[in-house]
């Protein structure tokens, strides 16, 4: 492929739009009539409904309904109608279906009222009497009945390998600790909104905050039985998810049964209290055990994972594979088991399970590697793995080897003093720590459309999103790409219920897998636009393949005399073509089936902690991301900044505390519940080094919304150690912790 | 017996307000924020709303030219205000530095903390009190960014903090 636009920082296309607010979110489109929904939150962990008085809030003027359980529309009644494309087993939450209260600050009653502040003010008025049961939201009490699910969400543990408990027995050197961070919530800028709009006829147009329109108009047809005409999900923009819109949430529901039984526009916006009632990283607490031999060999892993999970669906990530993906061992064991609480099910949070597994791994390496008398990264490196040894295949690509060896450079760690507290500058410990990480880089199935205008305009589509990812951006430029056309020739479309099929945006597959669609989809327009110049007789195109005729600057050419070239334009023009469109449908490569695709990272932190008072703060960090080919350095370069100040959030910052009392989470708002602010991030130096990948997709992406935050909290974790001495094994590191 | 029905006690005003740079009279509800005003009654939607708290910046606008966040307020007490929100930076189609700078250094990636940002940045350079890069992060540290563009948007006001400099 030439390459004019793919490798290019080109600026976003969608930038302008967001730097003049034209670009609007699921709160922000208007309809005439429009109604305001407000939702009642439960007050209460556990028990029943006993009586909900309406009453007043109904006598208000203005207010047009007030729905509960007792006068909600008939809904579907299978689970199997309220589970969406990322639902966990088991039976999922539906929202007024009856009065029981599951967990804290469940939706009870939708206000909906001529205005905002009418239905607000309503909505205080709903009087609620609870009979109570007890609640357990308290994870430490409830490990006791931890369970192995019947069906986990995630990968099942893999069996044992060699023998475990003998090689850590006979180890020279033994680790043995425990590992826990807190719940922690996606807290995404915008708060999860839908706009429902009557459209007459029992059809709605539905502007969703979703992470994949597909999902929410499933959704929709299968909890209201609406037939798949009559709902069509728009979500052009979306502000941030990070996980957060994976699974459509209440307020859609709210939405849209309020516009269907009053047959008149509702928007639903959350408030950001109620942004802690739907969905967070679990709890997790784990045991790991790790071996080695004098001469710094990895000789056993024992890896026990114990997750929070709701009453009603068993929720469980990728915690426990990354052993057996990021280092080579002869013995291991590995299991993860849940915790019901009385708490909303977990919801996939950037980069779930990897993040949480390899901060337990990557601390525990640490620890292991002072026990042995190893340099952390010389640890590392004598036991990396050039397979994966949970599936026993070889990575498609692994540039890790290079990540450190750049990484490493550009971070000056040959100056390190390996002794703990043995580099300060005045009343400041400083502290370097490292970390490597992983994550997997698949390609789903997906479909995507192509129209070339006789004008030379180019739109490619597909039912995707852009999160904050830049999918608009790298799309148009693989399109303009393949078709040798100027980006601002080209326009990508998503977030469009009526586009091609598209999996939900995560995973960090949206790059691989509608990228390869788009390159799939303007590969099929090339061969049509030749079809059409061999139509007439005359052609100097009349007998050539595909393969020897190539676009670029917008025209299509032969590879062996570029003479012979006809504009794109001049072609449709000439064969009386308003416009040619074509459809494809791109899939993974069998091939991919032999190996496993992750991208890699290597991170290296400076901290200094003030001595007397035990703040913290992260000076200097250094990226390196082995992530196959880079579509786009400056958005790519965003991703892992963002992964980055996410890690620094997660490892100091981020904790949603339960008060057990009531069986909610008491710190829920942005005053409380601290995420990285400007002046928490410093220095940040992202490098990406060159990785070749001809199986992973046909583009040899890999995707970065992920890989970037993985390694993080555990290089500040190690350089906390390196700095103070102290181990601190439970997240958040507070002050508290290290004094 | 037909219960009466309840009216909140809220009473109507009506104000002049100029949006950049186009006065108006508006109708408010005195229990209207002015956030609430911008978005939901003018339609004015650029100035997001992230939190309604004043705990996230990102519904900072300029009222006579100083940063505010407009969910902390209401709307009812501008009478005679001049106001500047995202909509109104550009000028005959032409960015604000600003804005443009914001699109060269990919200070921003969903974009819903990016208008706040961008108000906040220029209400900033207008107090002239940043020096320093602290002064920087420290004075930006109103506006949270979840996607974590931070560095980027230092990066802005570096450069505008040094072309003012130059002048």
């Amino acid at each position: 492929m030439v390459t004019k636009q793919i490798g290019k920082p080109q600026n976003r296309v969608d930038g302008r739009d967001k730097v003049t607010g034209r670009a609007r979110y699921a709160a922000e489109f208007s309809a005439t009539d429009l109604a305001y929904g407000v939702v009642v939150s439960s007050a209460i962990a556990k028990g029943k409904i006993k009586e909900m008085d309406t009453s007043e809030a109904l006598r208000v003027e203005g207010v047009l309904d007030i729905f509960t359980s007792e006068n909600r529309p008939k809904l579907a009644s299978y689970d199997s109608s309220f589970q969406d494309e990322d639902a966990p087993p088991g039976s999922p939450f539906r929202p007024l279906f009856n009065r029981d209260i599951l967990f804290n600050m469940q939706p009870i009653a939708l206000v909906v009222a001529e205005t905002y502040e009418l239905a607000r003010y309503a909505a205080s008025l709903v009087k609620v009497e609870y009979e109570t049961e007890e609640h357990v939201t308290n994870f430490e009490a409830e490990r006791t009945n931890a369970y192995e699910p019947e069906e986990y969400k995630s990968t099942p543990p893999p069996d044992p390998w060699g023998k475990p408990e003998t090689a850590l027995k006979e180890a020279e050197h033994r680790i043995s600790e425990v590992y826990s961070h807190p719940s922690q919530h996606h807290n995404p800028m915008e708060m999860h909104a839908s706009t429902a709009i009557w459209e007459g006829d029992g059809r709605i147009t539905v502007y969703d905050k979703i992470q994949g329109v597909l999902n929410s108009q499933e959704y929709i047809m299968g909890v209201f039985g609406l037939a798949k005409e009559d709902v069509r999900v728009l979500s052009p923009f979306v502000g941030g998810a990070f996980g957060s819109g994976l699974r459509p949430q209440y307020q859609l529901f709210m939405a849209v049964m309020a516009t269907l039984e009053l047959k008149r526009s509702v928007r639903v916006v959350l408030t950001r209290p109620q942004m802690f009632s739907f969905g967070h990283r679990p709890k997790t607490v784990q045991q790991l055990s790790l071996g080695a031999s004098a001469d710094g060999t990895l000789e056993a892993v024992v890896h026990h994972a114990f997750a929070e999970t709701s009453r009603f669906e068993d929720y469980s990530e990728d915690v426990i594979i990354w052993p057996g993906v990021l280092y080579k061992c002869e013995n291991v064991k590995l299991s993860h088991k849940l915790v019901g609480l009385d708490v909303y099910t977990p919801l996939d949070m950037r980069a779930p399970g990897g993040t949480t597994g390899i901060f337990a791994l990557e601390c525990a390496i640490d620890e292991l590697s002072y026990k042995v008398g190893m340099d952390p990264v010389e640890f590392r490196l004598k036991n990396y793995s050039v397979k994966d040894q949970n599936v026993n295949k070889p990575f498609s690509s692994k540039e890790l080897q290079e990540c450190y060896r750049q990484g490493a450079e550009l971070f000056g760690w040959k100056n390190r003093n390996p002794q703990p507290r043995s580099m300060r500058e005045g009343h400041n410990l400083i502290g370097w720590g490292v970390a490597n990480g992983a994550w997997e880089a698949t390609q789903k199935p997906s479909g995507a459309k192509a129209v070339l205008t006789k004008e030379g305009k180019l739109t490619v589509s597909s039912a995707t999103a852009d999160i904050g990812t830049g999918t608009y951006t790298i799309m148009s430029q693989i399109a303009a790409e393949c078709m040798g056309l100027p980006i601002e020739n080209v326009e990508f479309k998503l977030g469009d219920s009526s586009l091609p099929q598209s999996p939900l945006e995560g995973g960090s597959w949206t790059a691989s897998t509608v990228g390869s669609a788009v390159k799939l989809v303007c590969e099929k327009l090339g061969e049509k636009l030749l079809e059409l110049a061999q139509e007439s007789d005359d052609s100097p195109f009349k007998e050539v393949s595909i393969e020897e005729v190539e676009f670029t600057d917008g025209q299509m050419r032969l590879k062996e005399d570029t003479s012979v070239a006809i504009p794109l334009t001049q072609l449709l023009k000439e064969n009386q073509k308003d416009s040619v469109q074509v459809e494809a449908e791109s899939k993974p490569a069998d091939e991919q089936e032999n190996y496993s695709p992750y991208s890699h990272s290597v991170v290296f932190v400076e901290v200094n902690v003030d001595e007397d008072l035990g703040t913290i703060k992260v000076t200097r960090v250094v990226s390196a991301v082995a992530g196959g080919r880079i579509l786009n350095p400056k958005t790519a370069w965003s991703q892992i900044l963002g992964g980055v100040v996410w890690g620094i959030g997660m490892a100091l910052e981020e904790y949603s505390v339960m008060d057990h009392q009531y069986g909610r989470f008491i710190n829920h708002d942005l005053a409380e519940y601290h995420v990285p602010v400007n002046a928490d991030v410093h220095d940040v130096e992202v490098i990406f080094v060159d990785e070749e990948d001809q199986i992973v997709n046909p583009l040899g992406v890999k995707g970065l919304g992920e890989i970037g935050i993985v390694s993080v909290a555990p290089a500040i974790a190690n350089a906390v150690y390196h700095a103070t001495g102290k181990r601190v094994r439970d997240l958040p590191i507070t002050l508290d912790k290290v004094m | 017996m037909q219960e009466k029905a309840l009216s909140p006690t809220v009473s109507t005003e009506r104000i002049t307000l100029t949006i950049n740079g186009t006065s108006q009279q508006v109708e408010v509800e005195v229990w209207t924020s002015l956030l609430d005003l911008l978005r939901e009654h003018l339609d004015l939607t650029g100035t997001k709303k992230g939190c309604d708290h004043g705990q996230c910046g990102a519904c900072t606008i300029l009222l006579d030219g100083k940063r505010i966040n407009s969910c902390l307020t209401l709307a009812v007490m501008h009478d005679g205000a001049e106001l500047t929100t995202i909509e109104g930076l550009a000028q005959d189609g032409e960015l604000h530095p600003v804005q443009q700078a914001f699109i060269d250094h990919d200070a921003f990636q969903c974009g819903y903390c990016t208008p706040g940002q961008i108000c906040s940045t220029i209400g900033l350079i207008n107090e002239g009190k940043a020096k320093t890069l602290d002064d920087i992060r420290d004075l930006m540290s109103g506006n949270i960014c979840r996607c974590g563009a931070y560095t980027n948007i230092v990066k802005v006001l570096q450069e505008a903090i040094e072309r003012n400099q130059n002048l």
